[in-house]
C-alpha cells in the first residue's frame, strides 16, 4: 500500500516537472507565453498538494508543524502577492533579485535543517549535496540582497572594492570548501556554521565590486545559482521534483548569463573579478568631446521624423531611468498614424536585467511585433531614414568595430548605417565604458540636447503641429 | 539512488538548455521571472523539514524556509503573469479585431489569422 502511495506521489512530481518544461517551452512566443505560465503554475500546485499528501501519509508531522507551514505560507505568500502586484516595471530586477535571495535562502535552510536532524551521521552521497546546497544557497542569499540593494539605489551602484579584495574572496572560498570538506569527514555544527558564515560573506564581497551596468549578468548568474541550490536540496531530501525544477532554472540562468556576457563583450570571470569602469585599462578613443557635434532643435527634428518613411527607435537604459517609455510610445503612435514605419531596436543589455527594455515598452502599450532583436534589426538600418537614439550610448558606438578601444568587439546596433541619426541626450557625457561615442561626431548625426522625457514630449508636440 | 538522481539532474539540465535557448530576447525578463517561480518548488522541501521538526529551532528554521519559499512561488507566478499580460500585438482593446502591422506577419499568432494592415491608433 505504501509502495503504491509513493508511486502515485512520484507520478504527480513527474507530471509537475512536465508542466514546468511545457511552460518554459511555451515562453518561446509572446502569444503563448501566458498559457505557459498558467500551465507551470498548475504543475506547482499539484507538486505542493502531493507534498502535503506525502506529509500526512508519513504521519510524523505535529500540529505545531502544520501551524508553522500555514503561518509561513500566509506570511510569505502574502508578501509575495503584495510585492508582485505593486512593483513598478522599472523595479523588476530588484524583485527578481529578492526572489532569488529567498529561493536560495530556503534551499540552504532545507539542507541546514536536514543536517541538524540527521546529526551528520550520513553517507557522503548526502553530505556532499548538503554542503553544496548550504554554500551555494548562502552565497545566493547574501549576494542577491546586495544586488537588490544596488539596483534599488540603497547601496552605491558603483563598484566597491579595496586592495586585496580578490585575495580575500579566494580565502573565503578556500575556507568554505576546506572547512566544508572537514564537515563531511567529521560532522560538526560549529564547522557548518563557519561554512555558512564564509559563504554569506563571500556573497557580499562577490557582488559589491560589480558595477551597475553589469547587473544583467549578475542577476542571471545568481538565478542560475538559486536553481542549482534548489536542485542540491532535491538531492538532500531525495525529491525528484526539486532536482528537475532546480536543473531547469540552473540551465536558464546559465544561458542568460552567457548571452548577457557575450552582449557586453566580457567574460564571466572578468565581470566577477570586477573593476570594469573603475578607471584601469581604459584608453580614451580618438575624438574630442564637443568637437564636430551638431545640435538640432525640436522643430527640425520633428520635421525629419514626420516626413520619414522608416524610423527606428533605439532605446537605452537612460530612457527607462527617465521613466520616458510612455512618451516614446506616444511619439511612435503619432508617427505611425502619419504612415511612418516605426520599429524599436533593442540591444540585449538595454536595461538592468535581460529583456528589461521589452517589458518597459510593453507596459507602455508598444505592440511586441515592433520590438526587434539586434540581429534582426541591424540589416534594416541601411533602409532607415531616421534612427532616433534615446538614452543608449556604448551599444551604438561604431568604435566597437575597431580593435584597440575599451568596447572593441562588443556587438552593437548599426545605428550609423541609417541615413540620418537623431540622438536625445542631456549632455556629451560618456557611457559606462568611459569613452567618446563616435556616433555623435558623425556628420549624419544631430544631437537634441534634452532630458529624455521632456525632449520626447517636445518632439511629439512639434510633430502634431505639422500637416500630414 | 544518488546515481539515479544525478542522471535526472544532468538530463534536466540538457532539456533546460534546449527549451530555453529558443526563447526570444523579447521575453527574457518574463522567462527569468518564470524560472524564478519554478525554483519556488523549494516550498515542497520546506514543508518536508517542517514535518520532521520537533523543537523550537526546527520550527523556526522551517517557518523561515516556508515563508521564503512561499514568497518566491506566489510572487513569481503573479508577477510573471502580470508582465506577460502586457505583451500585446496591438494596443486596441478588442484584441480579436486588432490587425497586425506588417512586422507582425512574420510571427503568426496562434489563434487569430491576422490580416495585413494597420490598426487605427
Amino acid at each position: 500500500m505504501s509502495g503504491t502511495f509513493n508511486t502515485v506521489i512520484q507520478l504527480v512530481y513527474v507530471a509537475a516537472a512536465s508542466c514546468f518544461i511545457l511552460g518554459l517551452h511555451l515562453m518561446n512566443n509572446p502569444a503563448t507565453a501566458r498559457r505557459g505560465n498558467q500551465i507551470s503554475a498548475v504543475g506547482m500546485i499539484a507538486a505542493v498538494a502531493a507534498t502535503a499528501a506525502l506529509i500526512i501519509h508519513l504521519g510524523v508531522i505535529s500540529v505545531t508543524g502544520w501551524i508553522v507551514i500555514a503561518a509561513g505560507v500566509l506570511v510569505g505568500g502574502g508578501l509575495g502577492l503584495y510585492t508582485a502586484r505593486t512593483v513598478k516595471m522599472t523595479a523588476m530586477p530588484q524583485l527578481v533579485s529578492i526572489f532569488n535571495a529567498v529561493g536560495g535562502g530556503a534551499a540552504a535552510l532545507v539542507a541546514i535543517r536536514d543536517y541538524m536532524t540527521l546529526g551528520g551521521s550520513v553517507a557522503a552521497s548526502t553530505s556532499v549535496p548538503t554542503l553544496l546546497d548550504v554554500i551555494i544557497g548562502s552565497v545566493t542569499f547574501s549576494g542577491s540582497i546586495i544586488a537588490a540593494g544596488k539596483l534599488q539605489g540603497l547601496i552605491t551602484s558603483a563598484p566597491v572594492s579595496f586592495p586585496g579584495a580578490r585575495i580575500v574572496n579566494l580565502l573565503l572560498i578556500a575556507v568554505a570548501v576546506g572547512v566544508g570538506g572537514y564537515v563531511i569527514a567529521a560532522p560538526s555544527l560549529i564547522q557548518l556554521g563557519v561554512v555558512i558564515a564564509a559563504a554569506l560573506i563571500f556573497g557580499v564581497s562577490m557582488v559589491m565590486p560589480i558595477g551597475g551596468a553589469d547587473m544583467p549578468v549578475v542577476i542571471s548568474l545568481l538565478n542560475a545559482f538559486t536553481g542549482t541550490a534548489v536542485a542540491m536540496a532535491g538531492f538532500v531530501i531525495n525529491n525528484t521534483a526539486l532536482i528537475i525544477a532546480g536543473a531547469l532554472v540552473g540551465a536558464s540562468g546559465g544561458i542568460l548569463t552567457k548571452l548577457m556576457a557575450d552582449a557586453m563583450n566580457r567574460s564571466i570571470p572578468n565581470i566577477m573579478l570586477g573593476g570594469f569602469g573603475s578607471g584601469d585599462a581604459i584608453v580614451a578613443a580618438a575624438g574630442v568631446a564637443g568637437a564636430g557635434v551638431q545640435s538640432i532643435a525640436a522643430d527640425d527634428a520633428a520635421i525629419q521624423l514626420a516626413y520619414a518613411s522608416k524610423v527606428i527607435i533605439v532605446p537605452g537604459y537612460g530612457l527607462a531611468a527617465a521613466q520616458a517609455q510612455h512618451e516614446v510610445a506616444a511619439l511612435a503612435d503619432l508617427l505611425e498614424s502619419r504612415g511612418v514605419d516605426v520599429s524599436y531596436a533593442i540591444h540585449p543589455v538595454a536595461g538592468r536585467m535581460p529583456g528589461h527594455m521589452n517589458v518597459l515598452l510593453a507596459e507602455a502599450n508598444v505592440p511586441y511585433p515592433l520590438l526587434k532583436e539586434m540581429d534582426d534589426i541591424n540589416p534594416e538600418f541601411a533602409r532607415t531614414d531616421v534612427a532616433l537614439v534615446i538614452g543608449a550610448n556604448d551599444v551604438t558606438n561604431p568604435a566597437a568595430r575597431r580593435p584597440g578601444t575599451a568596447i572593441s568587439g562588443m556587438p552593437i546596433l548599426d545605428v550609423d548605417h541609417a541615413k540620418s541619426i537623431i540622438v536625445i541626450k542631456r549632455s556629451m557625457g560618456h557611457g559606462y565604458a568611459g569613452i567618446d561615442n563616435e556616433l555623435y561626431t558623425d556628420p549624419k548625426t544631430a544631437m537634441f540636447f534634452a532630458d529624455a522625457k521632456k525632449g520626447l514630449a517636445e518632439l511629439t508636440a512639434a510633430v502634431k503641429t505639422l500637416v500630414a | 539512488m544518488l546515481l539515479t538522481d544525478f542522471i535526472i539532474f544532468v538530463l534536466s539540465l540538457w532539456v533546460g538548455f534546449e527549451v530555453i535557448s529558443k526563447v526570444p530576447a523579447t521575453l527574457h525578463t518574463p522567462l527569468m521571472s518564470a524560472a524564478n517561480s519554478i525554483h519556488g518548488i523549494v516550498l515542497a522541501g520546506a514543508m518536508v523539514i517542517a514535518a520532521t521538526a520537533h523543537n523550537v529551532v526546527g520550527y523556526i528554521l522551517a517557518f523561515v524556509a516556508v515563508a521564503f519559499a512561499a514568497m518566491n512561488v506566489v510572487g513569481g507566478y503573479v508577477v510573471t503573469g502580470r508582465m506577460l499580460k502586457m505583451f500585446r500585438r496591438r494596443a486596441t482593446p478588442p484584441a480579436v479585431t486588432a490587425a497586425a502591422g506588417t512586422a507582425g506577419a512574420a510571427r503568426p499568432a496562434a489563434a487569430v489569422p491576422s490580416p495585413n494592415g494597420k490598426a487605427t491608433a
